[in-house]
């Protein structure tokens, strides 16, 4: 059997290399990527916790992040295409519309 | 067994660091690709069918292609701008995750780590059942209601994305 503290340290590794992707990459898509990264690091270490326990909300659980993790990545890239249209770059750093 | 969950993990943690360092958006999407299908692979290992069968599906399916699909629509001729490019700031940003990653590992690598009380479904359980007739079970029993607020999250995000990326008449 797999041990827990190895499938969390696994998890832990996969979410900081999400948290650096966010930082370091200014293309708002390879930004959006590592968004994604990090949700998929949090659903590992909810498998591995349901499996530990021996129960099933863990399972539940990442039904219902993955639905919101669609929801999120629909409604991200319509507004990045939105935002493409007038400004013409990808660059997050000129994605300063909210400020005055 | 556990030979596999090592060499799976190893390949998933490559391919992360590939979305990190690939100047190129396509390739960093490809490898995220990649990463999803081993991380779907370590699913079946930690017997969560259901989820490795919905990761495939619907991450390295459809939210994948609707990444890959943007991409293509925006693609830029040139990539250098975006590339990872170190500076003071993102030194201490490297540093600050460095600090905190270290931090949660420490506490993931602790032997005294316990756990609550065992829940009510051991694998035996699990298989007896078998794994996706019990969620239908628990989906349409105990957590109904978050069920159905998910199916209207759902439609508002349909909504609200056509709305969004429609071309504006003047």
């Amino acid at each position: 059997m797999i041990p827990i503290s190895h499938v969390l340290v696994l998890s832990a590794l996969l979410f900081s290399i999400g948290v650096l992707g966010v930082m370091l990459r200014r293309n708002v898509i390879v930004v959006f990527m590592s968004i994604e990264l990090m949700l998929n690091a949090v659903n590992l270490s909810f498998v591995g916790f349901a499996r530990t326990m021996d129960d099933m909300t863990g399972v539940i659980f990442i039904f219902f992040i993955i639905v919101v993790a669609a929801a999120e990545a629909v409604v991200g890239l319509s507004i990045i295409l939105s935002i493409y249209r007038t400004r013409k770059t990808l660059n997050i750093d000129e994605f300063n519309l909210l400020k005055w | 067994m556990i030979v596999f969950f090592y060499l799976f993990a190893l390949i998933s943690l490559i391919l992360a660091l590939g979305v990190l360092v690939f100047k190129n958006p396509i390739h960093s999407a490809l490898s995220l690709v990649g990463t999803f299908f081993c991380l779907a692979a370590i699913y079946v290992m930690l017997n969560a069918e259901f989820v490795a069968v919905i990761q495939v599906l619907v991450y390295a399916g459809a939210i994948m292609v609707l990444f890959l699909f943007v991409l293509m629509l925006l693609s830029t001729k040139d990539n250098d701008q975006y590339a990872l490019k170190l500076n003071v700031s993102r030194g201490l940003a490297v540093a600050i995750t460095g600090v905190l990653m270290i931090q949660v590992l420490t506490a993931f690598m602790d032997p005294t780590l316990r756990f609550g009380e065992p829940g009510a479904y051991p694998v035996e359980r699990i298989q007896e059942i078998g794994s996706i007739a019990l969620i239908g079970q628990l989906l349409f029993t105990e957590f109904v209601l978050p069920f159905e607020v998910i199916s209207i999250l759902l439609l508002v995000a349909v909504i609200g994305a056509v709305i969004i990326a429609k071309r504006r008449v003047p």
